[in-house]
């Protein structure tokens, strides 16, 4: 994982990728990233880190990247347009490159009011849609927004987000066609539980050639016991977990829900790999990246590939 | 319309406390629809206020009167006549009614006794709902008649978001997805296709470019 820009060549060599998630820690300490990376070391071809994810103050994705990075670990720097303007999106873009930092994955992020500093302004002055397609002429015309040139464009390999779940569901598809139209080399999905429904997805995505115009990785997160799928089925907006997934977790005892989780996460891992256009997968084991390792151990995704 | 709600009492109740002799100021236009501050408002908050004082025993006179529009220089300047009466307005405008007629008056603090809120509509009686920015740059035509920068949480130009869910927002379950109204509208006058285009970027600077904006018109000048 040492080399540069792992992810995009384990992709274009037609590898089943395989990425995973780290939350940045609520404080100053490095070695909660760096006791995070070691988990993920060789387990995975590149690591996301969330940018104050559910609008909760963490230490920035950028400088945990940094921290990635200088571990030999292959980042993805995650960047939301809720608290930053274009000037500072612009900027933080160009000094991820200067870094090293060679992926980036554009959000809107979650909105203000559902974390810790609910009286902050929401900023939201590009859409997620505008911020990729900025990225991609920062990196293929060398131009920022308004078309002045810089003096060396940033290599960035440009991922963005897709949800099958959310309605309206005859629109997700145009969504995800928008993103791809405006420069997203890759995709990452929200958590699959329902697997018909995201096979139905796919089916559209791949209908409308969107399959061979981005890389898409299906998201999945190991639930880690029955409580934790209940909150997120009725709490969490966007989420759809299925009534027979809760009763699977329901239907073992609490000591063994962990292990549950992981099977079913396991299974779905199988599963996806099946289904046509599907290049990867996106682990997001929330605050139990120690699990990752074990999933792919037993979903058959490694040892991960070698890349030049 | 600007629509606002009266602050607390207590709070109007500190701010008046340094003056003895007070003007209650309404206000007919916007504020009077949004039964904030016009003429039965400002008639009320004024008796409150009188009463107020009358239980603490403190000796303060308290007098109302309500203009046509404190927006508007040819109404505020009404006032010339009885201001020499106070030492204090208490503003039932809006917050440009308050600052039209400070900058008229300038010996004399005028207070604001409302908070003002947003451009939107009447939706039912007892019910305002925010609708418009006042960007400078309307896109109602692109988006069905309805404002994904006022409407939708995130000001999305190419939405929705993942939070959409039974066409509400997931911000808030009270209010409808603003992109869901758009895509639905859109689909009744079959113009869905506006919406494969990526919208570029709003140009803020017709909204924050170079301070407050102004309009000039030379055709409706004397």
């Amino acid at each position: 994982m040492n080399s540069s820009h792992s992810l995009k060549q384990i992709l274009g060599q037609g590898h089943f990728a395989v990425t995973a998630e780290c939350g940045p820690p609520k404080g100053a300490d490095p070695e909660i990233i760096l006791k995070k990376a070691e988990y993920l070391k060789d387990k995975v071809d590149a690591i996301n880190v969330t940018d104050n994810q559910t609008a909760i103050v963490r230490m920035s994705s950028l400088a945990a990247c940094a921290l990635l990075k200088s571990a030999g670990l292959e980042p993805v720097l995650q960047m939301v347009v809720r608290d930053r303007n274009r000037i500072a999106l612009q900027s933080d873009i160009l000094g991820a490159a200067a870094l090293g930092i060679q992926n980036v994955l554009c959000l809107s992020g979650d909105h203000q009011s559902f974390g810790n500093q609910p009286q902050a302004v929401g900023v939201f002055d590009l859409d997620s849609i505008q911020f990729i397609q900025t990225v991609k002429a920062m990196r293929d015309e060398g131009v920022i927004l308004g078309g002045e040139s810089l003096s060396k464009a940033p290599d960035i390999f440009i991922g963005a987000a897709a949800n099958p779940f959310a309605d309206p569901l005859s629109f997700r598809v145009t969504r995800l066609a928008k993103k791809v139209k405006a420069g997203a080399d890759f995709i990452q999905t929200q958590c699959i539980y329902n697997l018909d429904r995201f096979r139905s997805w796919m089916k559209q995505v791949a209908d409308r050639g969107l399959a061979e115009q981005t890389y898409i990785l299906g998201g999945v997160t190991p639930l880690k016991s029955a409580g934790m799928a209940k909150y997120m089925k009725n709490r969490v907006a966007g989420m759809d977990v299925p009534d027979e997934i809760i009763k699977r977790m329901e239907g073992v005892p609490k000591d063994k829900q962990r292990e549950e989780g992981i099977r079913i996460c396991v299974e779905t891992i199988e599963q996806l790999k099946e289904i046509p256009g599907v290049k990867g997968v996106h682990i997001m084991a929330i605050e139990w990246e120690e699990a990752v390792g074990e999933i792919a151990e037993r979903a058959g995704l490694l040892p991960r590939p070698a890349v030049e | 319309m600007i629509t606002a709600e009266q602050k607390p009492i207590d709070e109007i109740r500190k701010m008046i406390a340094p003056y003895k002799r007070i003007l209650v100021l309404g206000c007919a236009s916007c504020v009077a629809e949004c039964a904030a501050g016009g003429e039965k408002e400002t008639a009320m908050l004024a008796s409150t206020l009188r009463m107020a004082a009358r239980m603490n025993q403190e000796d303060v006179v308290i007098q109302e009167k309500t203009l046509e529009r404190q927006c508007v220089k040819d109404f505020v300047i009404l006032l010339d006549d009885i201001l020499d009466n106070y030492d204090a307005i208490l503003s039932l405008g809006c917050g440009a009614g308050v600052q039209a007629v400070a900058d008229m008056y300038e010996d004399i603090p005028v207070i604001p006794a409302l908070n003002t809120e947003f451009i939107g509509e009447t939706k039912d009686q007892g019910l305002w709902v925010e609708n418009c920015l006042g960007c400078g740059d309307c896109m109602l035509y692109y988006f069905g008649g309805v404002c994904p920068l006022a409407r939708c949480s995130k000001h999305l130009l190419n939405g929705p978001c993942g939070g959409s869910k039974d066409g509400r927002c997931e911000v808030n379950p009270d209010i409808p997805c603003a992109w869901q109204l758009i895509i639905d509208r859109l689909s009744r006058f079959n113009a869905l296709d506006r919406l494969e285009e990526i919208y570029p970027p709003k140009d803020w600077s017709k909204k924050q470019g170079k301070g407050p904006r102004k309009i000039i018109r030379e055709d409706q000048q004397k």
